[in-house]
């Protein structure tokens, strides 16, 4: 039986091979969802008339691909062209962006054997790839951009689910555990708290009814931060790969992925991974003829931010109100209808296959002594190039900000790049050269968060950035504990005073007052967090905070 | 008389209750009166708020131009001054009408000089001669859009809660402060607001 | 069994699975409140209970909090004192809590809190929302304008009454106590008029019909007593 699955991966794997090794020519179209915002969709139906039109439908395959990160330049598209070697016998691919429906014809008919040199795409050419792709290492994202996310031959084809097939039939729960441990692989959700420390807590933890349950959260509310739904969109197998070798270390038979209702595409796309999971046998019952049962299913949250604190977001699934509760006891005792719950972020979830595939000795050898692998950021703000990136943990914020993104546009100067979105800081200039983990990253006052990350040039106005944070946090609170609910209204209040110039001298001790208590007291992170861009900023720049007092009467 | 603490009580946008609780002092007043001179009070005839005031009780909120102007006086004049009862320390009844917004000075005179009158409703707009500066105003000063307590507007001393500050209450504070030490102002006799 | 610990520096013994609060009752040692009430479950909600925990120097809240043996707590520290007069000064901030006109005036938890942690004055500004009074029900109201959310007419309705009438909407500065779906309580036929709710506020925001300035009297320990009774079964 146990065999059965291993036959089915590999025979859908070379079957799958063999028909995209028909197409020698691939153009393929990101369907993420800021491509499709920009009409990719139009684009990709554009260049499929095309390939008709132009008979090169036998040689030339259109595919659906998830994001490759350049969102700033989409729609985004890749050709691969076999017949044409580029370097080391690899065939040649290239990245065009910016394609409109209009221009996507030309791009089909280049392919043609009749193919007239013009000039025509070379606006197209995607000139930043190189600097832009150079630093990075992809292993959440490695299929990104590369499958089509809505099929899950082309995942097994591209070594999908061999993983948990392993697993299942060579591994001890005890020894995933112990590898993740070893990969040294910290949850992504913002915390960083170390994975394998938490399974091996779930997995121990007594469930009074035997039911224990993994879920994913995929909520991931910061303003400007896309990179778990990115995955979805992408490679939406990847997380349930990552969630079923999860449920097999801990011994859950259940799993939902919390995903909100504003990505629609992320939650179609997931919807669709667990139908085909489920045709293949492999999500359910006696999974690979194991003992092995488990499903997951797909919960949509109404998009609060709260709810991806992790007790908000059971109470959620729960079906109640989504509001933190104090802790302990922990999901990892006391979660899910009171059983014993994983909870862990999306990234995170999209690190396992890999490890387990590749080993944890790979994964150990990337990043620094504490924080290992990658990180994917959503790089915003003043860059010249924005978008959705993966490096190595341990690369300084310079390297991200220059090599990556190209530095700062318009003549401006850098002043400030800021992580974790409304929980994090805004680190300064003078620790451009600071590695980037989780470590340094609290030293600076800052966080690594869940991956927003936002570059400033020296037009900021910095108090106006805290009390944007500010604004989103007193708006997203959920009003359950005091200092949150109505400490965030005051200090929103109070850092209007001083974006106006009516603040005194006073109100700056009762800003920094009021900062200490609603971290000190808030109920949940939320809260907690809430004062960091204000505490970072008065830091860094509190000139500016002094700029905007008048006089005391 | 020249060793006499200067003292002086005035009146903003309240009731007066306070000051009838002060009244309420009884024949501890003339205990006071041997140790203190009244140098300004509603009670008193005296026009302006003089300079070199030792201590000011201030009673009711900031609700008017008229107010704003006497409050920033009162600081400018006195080393020490008291918001006294609950409008000049929270604001009160006299704040009630905030909750109608930024712009309600326009509703509530409606309601008071309008609605509420069966016979004759008329604002009372006209303009009269202060006999004491010389200067033409309205007979009703402009209100404020939001009433304020004191602290809102000037620094305060000591705050001295109540609606009305009962007269035990009132007695323990000036007590202490003409013994030379700072109010304390501790448990429910003193704090209890309302 | 019996555990130890420390609390503000003195040994004492506790009740495995006792809160902190619990604990430090039972060794008179009173930590003030205002979202718990002995008879419902606690929410750990108004952050006023909250004790330092030493080592971690972490902020807990006493009522949610279990105790472990040798567990170190401070329950009065100068930054606590601090804390938790910002905290009753943030709700007085909230919304219009006007003592002098309120009938709970003299019976109100929160006015009680405020001269217990010393509030002379309010430091940040008033809010001054406009806020409704309901005034639908046959015998009770509720005034908004008083409510602190502490969610104890929510839990007490729900947990002893069992008919949940009382719930909160929207979040953040936004959220409110609604009846039923958000309709005049007087309209909710599931609300069996049982007072219960009236009994659980701590400040005048729910009030018997016809009560006028400081007449609201309110006898909480009957609550708690009730679901003592019951549990026990002292009535079978
Ligand atoms: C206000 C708030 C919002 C959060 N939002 C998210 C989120 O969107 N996605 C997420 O994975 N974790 C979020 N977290 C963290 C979760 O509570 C939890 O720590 C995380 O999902 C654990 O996963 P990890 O160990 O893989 O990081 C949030 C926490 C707080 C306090
Ligand atoms: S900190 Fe904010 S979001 Fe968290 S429980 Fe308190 S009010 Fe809710």
């Amino acid at each position: 039986m146990q065999d059965e699955v291993a036959t089915l991966l590999e025979k859908t794997a070379s079957t799958e091979r063999m028909a995209q090794s028909r197409y020698s020519q691939r153009i393929q179209v990101c369907m993420g969802t800021a491509c499709m915002a920009l009409n990719s969709e139009q684009v990709k139906t554009a260049l499929e008339h095309a390939v008709i039109e132009n008979g090169i439908q036998k040689q030339c395959q259109v595919q659906r691909v998830g994001c490759p990160g350049l969102c700033s330049l989409g729609p985004m598209l890749r050709v691969i062209d076999k017949t044409i070697t580029a370097e080391a016998n690899e065939p040649r691919e290239t990245l065009y962006q910016q394609i409109t429906p209009e221009v996507a014809p030309a791009i089909v008919t280049s392919l043609t054997p009749a193919a007239q040199p013009t000039s025509a795409l070379d606006a197209h050419r995607c000139e930043v790839a190189d600097t832009f792709f150079k630093r990075q290492v992809k292993v959440v994202l490695e299929h990104c951009s590369h499958i089509d996310p809505e099929r899950i031959e082309d995942y097994i084809a591209h070594g999908g689910y061999r993983a948990i097939q392993s697993v299942l039939t060579e591994w001890t729960p005890q020894r995933v555990i112990d590898s993740i441990t070893k990969a040294g692989l910290r949850g992504r959700g913002g915390a960083g708290y170390p994975t394998g420390l938490k399974w091996a807590t779930v997995a121990k933890a007594n469930s009074s009814n035997g039911k224990k349950y993994v879920i994913c959260n995929g909520d991931e509310g910061d303003p400007g931060a896309y990179m778990d739904r990115s995955v979805m969109e992408g490679d939406p197998h990847r997380v349930i790969e990552g969630m079923m070798i999860a449920a097999y270390a801990i011994g859950a038979s259940q799993g939902y992925v919390y995903v909100r209702a504003e990505s629609p595409l992320a939650a179609k796309r997931l919807r669709v991974a667990i139908r085909q999971a489920q045709r293949a046998g492999l999500l359910g019952n006696n999974i690979a003829g194991s003992a092995f049962h488990f499903d997951i299913e797909l919960r949509l949250g109404a998009g609060a931010f709260v709810c991806g604190e992790e007790t908000a977001l059971i109470a959620s699934i729960e079906g109640g109100r989504g509001q933190p509760r104090p802790r302990p006891p922990y999901p990892a005792e006391s979660g899910l209808w009171g059983c014993p719950t994983l909870i862990n972020n999306v990234e995170t979830f999209a690190n396992i296959a890999p490890i387990i595939d590749k080993g944890w000795e790979w994964y150990a050898g990337i990043g620094t002594a504490k924080s290992k692998g990658t990180k994917v950021f959503a790089l915003t703000g003043q860059v010249k190039t924005s978008g959705l990136i993966e490096v190595p943990m341990g690369i300084t914020l310079r390297e991200i900000v220059f090599d990556i993104a190209g530095g700062i546009p318009n003549n401006r100067q850098f002043k400030a790049v800021q992580t974790g979105g409304p929980s994090g800081g805004c680190i300064p200039e003078k620790f451009l050269d600071m590695p980037v983990d989780y470590e340094s990253l609290a030293k600076v006052g800052s966080i690594m968060g869940s991956g927003g990350m936002i570059v400033m040039d020296d037009s900021t106005n910095m108090i106006e950035v805290a009390r944007f944070f500010m604004e989103f946090c007193m708006d997203e609170s959920c009003g359950k504990c005091v200092p949150c609910r109505v400490g965030t209204v005051q200090l929103h209040r109070l850092l209007s005073k001083f974006v106006d110039k009516t603040a005194t001298p006073a109100d700056l001790i009762k800003l920094e007052g009021l900062c200490k208590l609603v971290k000190h007291t808030s109920l949940c992170g939320l809260g907690q967090a809430a004062p960091n861009p204000v505490i970072s900023t008065l830091n860094y720049f509190r000139e500016e905070y002094e700029q905007c007092l008048k006089p005391s009467p | 008389m020249a060793n006499k603490v200067k003292l002086a009580t005035v009146w903003l946008g309240g009731c007066s209750g306070c000051h009838m609780s002060f009244l309420d002092l009884d024949e501890w007043l003339f205990d006071l009166a041997q140790q203190v001179e009244l140098v300004f009070s509603p009670i008193a005839d005296v026009k302006i708020f003089p300079e070199g005031v030792d201590v000011a009780l201030i009673e009711g909120a900031v609700a008017n131009e008229d107010n704003l102007a006497l409050v920033k006086r009162v600081r400018a004049c006195s080393k020490m001054i008291i918001s006294f009862g609950d409008c000049a320390v929270t604001g009160n009844v006299t704040a009630l009408r905030n909750i109608l917004g930024p712009n309600n000075a326009e509703q509530v005179l409606q309601r008071a000089y309008h609605d509420v009158q069966n016979l004759q409703p008329q604002s009372p707009r006209f303009v009269v001669e202060d006999c004491v500066t010389n200067t033409l105003h309205e007979i009703v000063p402009p209100l404020l859009p939001q009433v304020l307590p004191v602290h809102a507007v000037v620094p305060v001393d000591v705050y001295l809660p109540g609606c009305p500050p009962p007269a035990p209450r009132i007695r323990a504070v000036l007590t202490q402060l003409l013994a030379g030490n700072t109010p304390q102002m501790i448990g429910r006799e003193m704090l209890k607001f309302g | 069994m019996s555990k130890t610990l420390t609390l503000n520096g003195q040994m004492i013994s506790a009740r495995e699975g006792e809160s902190i609060l619990d604990a430090a009752r039972d060794a008179g040692v009173s930590i003030p409140t205002l979202c718990h009430m002995n008879g419902v479950g606690d929410v750990g909600a108004c952050r006023m209970c909250l004790v330092e925990l030493a080592g971690s120097g972490k902020l807990v809240p006493a009522c949610t909090t279990k105790i472990s043996e040798g567990m170190e707590v401070n329950s009065d520290t100068p930054q606590l004192r601090e804390y938790r007069r910002m905290l009753v000064e943030l709700i007085f901030s909230e919304r219009n809590h006007v003592c002098a006109v309120c009938v709970a005036n003299g019976n109100c938890e929160l006015q009680d809190l405020a001269i217990h942690v010393g509030m002379d004055h309010v430091r940040y500004d008033y809010l001054y929302p406009a806020e409704n009074v309901d005034v639908s029900h046959p015998m009770f109201g509720m005034d908004h304008n008083r409510c602190i959310l502490c969610t104890r007419c929510v839990r007490t309705c729900d947990e002893i009454e069992g008919a949940h009438v009382w719930d909160i909407t929207a979040r953040g500065i936004k959220s409110h106590t609604i009846t039923g779906l958000a309709e005049p309580w007087g309209e909710v036929n599931t609300c069996t008029s049982c007072g219960k709710c009236v009994m659980a506020c701590p400040t005048g925001a729910i009030f018997k019909l016809g009560a006028t300035v400081a007449e609201m009297e309110k006898d909480r320990e009957k609550l708690a007593f009730l679901k003592n009774a019951r549990e026990r079964r002292e009535w079978v």
